[in-house]
């Protein structure tokens, strides 16, 4: 069963504590400081904005077919079964297509290190698979970030639309945008306003490659042998001129 | 003739200058890395080394696949004398992209991972194995040359023997990443500007690497002709020039077609951005040079071709680096403009493979046996009544 997280903005008090648990599960630094910056960066993989009172999250979306993982030619990013789309710097060697693919704008890369590496949330892919919710969702004090199956939680935001209406902006950001994302969104001021793109196209994108990357090989034996039938024909011709040249000659010669 | 020796040390000084600033700014590369020595961020990580180095390198390598394409498998003999300038082009080009790729990659010592780790439904992995692949090709399609000069008859003679075996892998490969190169924006649609994003892009990228082919070749020939005081064989250019008429027309008509069926005409009367990029981008990739070689006066002179050429040339310039910056840029709510080190660098690679061109040149057999068929002839000269040329053919 694919796992998921919900956030609904309209539970979120904006405590932040999701990004300190974040950043603990990680390894990484923070402080006030970090706090502040509302930006997510290779240094910070969740951050909780606000704007007029309301407040929204941005984290990796966890696609479920990633545009990340699609593109790395050496298949550094994955998606796992249970839902993470995780990521092994042992494999990468820093082409960066992801960052250029990611319709988010997810991965962040460690620009200053001289060992680059790409870094982004992966939904806490170690605790998922021992079974425990992600770091954000487990200590939520308000259950604003929700961890569970995809499919439950997805049930739920429908409910929750449903029984509140008015509350809600009528969408869940995530049920199908791009394909759908293991992280789904529930706002109630538009998406757009957190800068989150709401003229996605619902296709899976690594559909948009397949469809031409998928049909190379039937390509390479059609191409191969027109070039090949093509050179035949030029240098038959060829061939022939010189034969009957040689003909002629010879006929000259006779007579 | 105390001109051209002034030029020669003029451009010697140009190219020691760029050479330095290369090697200084490959030093902050390597010791500051990547942050410190580009403008690359987050909501930029592809730039110029990308936009010129790799994209635009592999298009201005083009000339190869196209006029061995043109002479080995549709048999157009009067191009066979061009043939070899243009595989040593493409084969340094591909040299200096692989080369300018380790710049680029956060971790370059893993570049060959994509041999053992594979991904194939990754449109760069496709890329990476056609590009090592046709390095391999173009190595060996340039190696009788090599060959020739050392006198190696046994090895030369097994290479010739399978020379239409490289030509076709060559031809094959090319068309998958010429194409490719233009599928690794496919996966954008949300994030490449509607003037660039469509489903055609690998259609857009493959006629446009025959434009570029074709037009290089002109650019070549020209120069050769200019600094290795070459003769220039006109009549083939003039051939060439048709056969860009051709694909330029046929590349025209098709983006038009693209953005019309994709509702994007009125964005080019709509003021914007991108809006001026791209009508730059189509004036000198498509109408500048169209409207030049359809003058026959142009079209059959040596200045008219070259300008076509250059034209050509920086207008598909223009196209890669559209698609890979001034496309995004929206997208990426930040503009992105390199920095020197990122120019140097990039500078340092052009210039190497003028450097290394002639020098090839000078030592190994590459323009071959033209001179023993071909008498001396005068070109006319621009805006001069042309003599028809294929009286005989």
């Amino acid at each position: 069963m694919s796992k998921g997280i919900l956030y609904d903005a309209t539970l979120c008090i904006g405590c932040k504590q999701c990004e300190q648990a974040c950043a603990a599960e990680n390894g990484l630094p923070y402080d006030d400081k970090i706090a502040e910056q509302e930006v997510t960066s290779a240094h910070k993989y969740t951050v909780v904005l606000t704007k007029d009172e309301k407040f929204m999250r941005r984290l990796c979306m966890n696609c479920d077919d990633p545009a990340c993982a699609s593109v790395c030619p050496v298949g550094a990013l994955k998606k796992t079964a249970l839902g993470p789309v995780t990521y092994d710097k042992s494999r990468c060697m820093g082409c960066r297509y992801c960052m250029a693919a990611c319709p988010f704008g997810v991965p962040k890369y460690e620009w200053e290190k001289a060992v680059p590496g790409v870094r982004k949330c992966i939904m806490c892919s170690k605790r998922v698979a021992e079974g425990k919710p992600t770091a954000c969702a487990e200590v939520c004090p308000t259950g604003a970030t929700k961890f569970g199956d995809r499919d439950e939680l997805l049930e739920e935001a429908r409910k929750r639309i449903h029984d509140n209406p008015g509350k809600y902006v009528p969408h869940i950001f995530g049920e199908s945008e791009v394909g759908g994302t293991s992280v789904m969104l529930l706002s109630s001021i538009p998406f757009n306003l957190f800068a989150y793109r709401i003229d996605l196209t619902e296709r899976a994108l690594p559909m948009y490659t397949y469809q031409v990357l998928s049909r190379i090989p039937d390509f390479v034996p059609l191409f191969g042998t027109l070039l090949g039938g093509v050179y035949w024909i030029t240098h038959r011709r060829e061939e022939v001129a010189q034969a009957e040249a040689g003909e002629k000659q010879r006929k000259g010669g006779g007579q | 003739m105390t001109v051209p020796r002034m030029r020669f040390t003029f451009w010697k000084a140009v190219f020691l200058f760029i050479m330095a600033a290369g090697i200084y700014a490959t030093y902050l590369r390597f010791v500051r890395g990547l942050g410190a020595s580009t403008n690359l961020s987050d909501q930029f990580p592809w730039g110029l080394w990308i936009g010129f180095d790799v994209m635009c390198g592999v298009m201005l390598a083009a000339g190869g696949f196209t006029l061995t394409a043109a002479v080995e498998i549709f048999n157009i003999k009067r191009f066979h004398s061009i043939v070899r300038p243009t595989i040593l082009t493409a084969f340094l080009g591909y040299l200096l992209v692989c080369a300018a790729l380790m710049y680029d990659l956060g971790l370059p010592w893993n570049i060959w991972h994509p041999l053992v780790m594979r991904n194939p439904h990754s449109v760069m992995f496709e890329v990476a194995y056609c590009v090592m692949f046709y390095t391999t090709v173009l190595a060996l399609e340039f190696s009788p040359i090599v060959l020739e000069h050392f006198q190696l008859h046994r090895a030369l003679k097994i290479v010739r023997s399978l020379m239409v075996v490289f030509v076709i892998l060559g031809v094959l490969l090319s068309t998958l990443h010429q194409s490719s190169l233009g599928t690794l924006y496919l996966i954008m649609p949300n994030k490449l500007h509607p003037f660039w994003y469509s489903p055609l892009l690998p259609v857009f990228f493959f006629l446009s690497a025959i434009a570029v082919g074709l037009a290089m070749t002109i650019f070549e020939s020209s120069m050769s002709s200019k600094y290795f005081g070459r003769e220039l064989e006109l009549d083939v250019l003039i051939d060439l020039g048709r056969a860009l008429v051709v694909v330029l027309a046929l590349y025209g008509i098709l983006r038009f077609e693209d953005l019309y069926h994709r509702g994007a005409l009125t964005r080019i009367v709509t003021s914007s951005y991108e809006q001026r990029f791209f009508l730059l981008e189509i004036f000198l990739s498509v109408i500048a040079p169209l409207s030049l070689l359809l003058v026959r006066r142009v079209r059959e002179s040596a200045q008219g071709l070259y300008l076509a050429a250059i034209l050509t040339l920086l207008g598909f310039i223009t196209n890669r680096l559209n698609i890979t910056i001034t496309g995004v840029e929206s997208a990426a709510g930040a503009r992105y403009t390199p920095k020197w080190t990122e120019v140097m660098i990039t500078a340092m690679f052009v210039a190497l493979g003028f450097a290394i061109f002639g020098l090839v040149a000078r030592y190994l057999p590459i323009f071959p046996e033209e001179k023993a068929h071909i008498p001396a002839r005068r070109e006319p000269a621009f805006g001069e009544i042309a003599v028809p040329l294929h009286a005989g053919d």
